[in-house]
């Protein structure tokens, strides 16, 4: 007989992730902006500088670009740097080093060098933050070849990717969705890996496909729920990763359901949502009996005031009508 | 030019063929990018070989890493990269050190932890101070030595870098190649403290300034500087003052400067400069002068011949090592 599921909080999953990286791998640490004395800005590390010792919790300067290339550096050279970016939209400070150094060193190299180097960064909104630290930049990541882009939004995800990351070769960029922190959920005893590399099916269903991933799977699977009480069965798959793309699990949802709704938090212009649209307009049209149709945020800097931010977010409501819009009403 | 460091006769023979050998590689590249066979950028180090190949005699290349610039063809030969794999990388070919990935700019050697050219400037800064945290951790005693130009230190990450390897005390040898002119930019146009080296005692860094033209005076610095690294007292910072004799790049028409600096600079040139000093010490024989010009000449006509022997990548690789299937060891072969 298997133990009891646990129960735990998204946050908790994290730290757990961490907690066990550090104790799997001599030549891995933590570093980043108040990871530890503070216990990180969303207090994933909360703890671990007690556990583990300042060589393993490093808190770093306020130099994202410095700390970044310097976390390159040393995977280059043979540790484990498991970064912490407070936020995305301060990722931004280190572009150049994902970009032109982790994301591009080993092929200009001609494989002599792998960066094994693991990101994790906050993103997305819902917490009044307003515009500087609520965006959401997994999709332009995801446009760069040479990274991995994984964007848990279980907290089994939560639980087992970094682990999978951190034996991955490559650079590894995980996006937590702030407002996923809180959210709890139960561990399956039998699951104790992962893989960064297929999507996955939340919820079964006939009339329509919602693709999507990170915050916008908890309202797809509500927007799901609403739409079966008026007899509209959605599927709902969850990305997991945006880099690479599991096209063939959209693909192979598409063909049964022959509707498709991708819910993506970031902007639509440009986005994620926009690349999938595209290759199953390239590939897949003749599985499609309607329109392909996107749910994403407004084209406008995150706002703080809280009406004018949720209306700027996807939402439960707009994604349920999105599928309505899409599959015929039944008499 | 009276070295206080004394070299014995082999050794100073070493520092002038080493100087030779970067001076003779780059002026064929510029016989085969007028032959269209070398295309893109080319940044030519005519001028500045005295700060490599000081650097490199002071430190153990291949022990030791080093992380250089887009203008680092000396650095890669500095640091025993070999001529032909070098040659082939500019030709594009397959046998060359990145398989044709990297081209002038981007040239990289695992093997003799040559952590590559970088061609964003200030770029390769962090990834040094990186390199220099896991030798602290992994392997005690070895040093990164960081190329950079002055136009870097313009660079937000230039400083972000100088306070990180201070405050970690990290094993990190900067070497800041003041060449004047950031692309054509004169030093005073764009820095108000032009003493680079005074910028890292803001970072209580022990820092000196030497004569870049001089190979032995580099040396000499950098003795000290690995002297200094090797105890663990964190880094060092090298601002060695040189000269580039050319243009930037192929594309550059020089309005910038004027044909009588570049003259008298060019009386300082450290290659004339090492082989007259040892001629009147008695350290270099014409024949000897001449035995050494004959070995370099013959290593590139078959580097040359190496590159042009080579073969183009298939294309079927083209997207191999975007992503990788294992992380390679720096031991492996």
């Amino acid at each position: 007989m298997s133990a009891p599921p646990l129960r735990l909080s998204y946050r908790e999953a994290c730290r757990q992730a961490i907690r066990d990286a550090l104790r799997a791998d001599a030549r891995s640490f933590v570093l980043g902006e108040d990871v530890g004395k503070y216990g990180g800005c969303y207090g994933v590390t909360k703890g671990l500088l007690e556990e583990f010792g300042a060589e393993r919790i490093v808190d770093a300067p306020l130099a994202e670009n410095g700390f970044t290339g310097l976390a390159i550096g040393a995977a280059l050279a043979g540790l484990r740097p498991l970064l912490e970016v407070m936020t995305c939209n301060f990722s931004l400070l280190a572009l150049d080093q994902i970009m032109n150094n982790a994301a591009t060193l080993p092929h200009m190299s001609g494989g002599q060098f792998a960066v094994p180097l693991v990101v994790r960064m906050a993103t997305g909104g819902g917490r009044q933050l307003a515009a500087q630290h609520s965006h959401s930049l997994e999709g332009w990541y995801a446009h760069i070849p040479g990274l991995k882009v994984a964007v848990p939004a279980t907290v089994e995800d939560a639980r087992f990717m970094l682990a999978a990351a951190l034996a991955d070769p490559n650079p590894v960029l995980i996006f937590e969705h702030v407002v996923l922190y809180n959210a709890e959920g139960q561990l399956d005893p039998d699951v104790s890996a992962v893989d960064l590399e297929h999507a996955k099916l939340r919820r079964p269903g006939r009339d329509a496909t919602l693709v999507t991933y990170g915050n916008s799977l908890p309202k797809c699977l509500a927007a799901a729920e609403l739409l079966a009480r008026d007899g509209i069965d959605a599927e709902v798959i969850d990305l997991r990763m945006l880099r690479p793309l599991d096209m063939p699990a959209i693909v192979e949802s598409v063909k049964r359901t022959r509707r498709v709704v991708i819910v993506d938090e970031g902007w639509k212009s440009g986005s994620i949502s926009a690349e999938i649209a595209a290759r199953l307009a390239e590939d897949s049209l003749y599985e499609l009996d309607a329109p392909i149709k996107r749910v994403c945020s407004r084209e406008v800097p995150v706002p703080y005031a809280a009406h004018m931010e949720e209306a700027a977010l996807p939402s439960v409501a707009g994604i349920a009508e999105a599928v309505r819009s899409i599959v015929p009403q039944r008499g | 030019m009276t070295p206080k460091l004394r070299l014995d006769r082999a050794r100073l023979h070493q520092r002038w063929r080493q100087m030779l050998r970067i001076r003779r590689f780059e002026a064929m590249c510029v016989e085969l990018y007028q032959a269209q066979k070398i295309r893109g950028f080319l940044h030519l180090y005519d001028g500045e070989e005295a700060v490599a190949v000081g650097v490199a005699a002071a430190l153990a290349p291949g022990r030791d890493a080093a992380v250089a610039t887009y203008r680092e063809h000396g650095q890669a030969l500095a640091w025993g990269v070999p001529m032909d794999v070098l040659m082939a990388e500019m030709l594009g070919k397959r046998e060359g050190c990145c398989r044709g990935r990297g081209g002038s700019m981007h040239l990289f050697s695992r093997a003799h932890r040559f952590y590559g050219g970088n061609a964003i400037v200030g770029g390769g800064l962090p990834l040094a101070a990186g390199i220099a945290l896991a030798d602290k951790k992994l392997r005690p005693g070895c040093i990164t030595a960081c190329f950079f130009g002055e136009g870097a230190v313009g660079e937000g990450v230039f400083h972000e870098t100088m306070n990180l390897a201070a405050l970690w005390q990290l094993p990190l040898l900067f070497v800041c190649e003041n060449n004047l002119y950031a692309m054509g930019v004169p030093l005073a146009d764009s820095e108000v403290e032009t003493d680079i080296w005074r910028k890292a005692q803001a970072y209580r860094m022990t820092a000196e300034q030497v004569d870049g033209m001089d190979p032995i005076e580099v040396e000499a610095a950098a003795r000290r500087a690995a002297e200094h690294l090797r105890g663990g007292t964190g880094p060092y910072f090298i601002e060695a003052r040189t000269y580039r004799f050319r243009a930037h790049s192929m594309f550059d028409t020089q309005a910038y400067r004027t044909r009588g600096e570049v003259e008298d600079w060019r009386r300082l040139d450290p290659i004339e400069r090492l082989r007259a000093w040892m001629a009147a010490n008695h350290q270099l024989s014409e024949a000897e002068a001449a035995a050494i010009e004959a070995e370099v000449a013959a290593e590139i006509d078959a580097a040359v011949a190496f590159a042009e022997a080579g073969t183009l990548e298939p294309l079927d690789e083209l997207e191999r090592f975007v992503l990788m299937d294992r992380v390679v060891q720096e031991d492996e072969a």
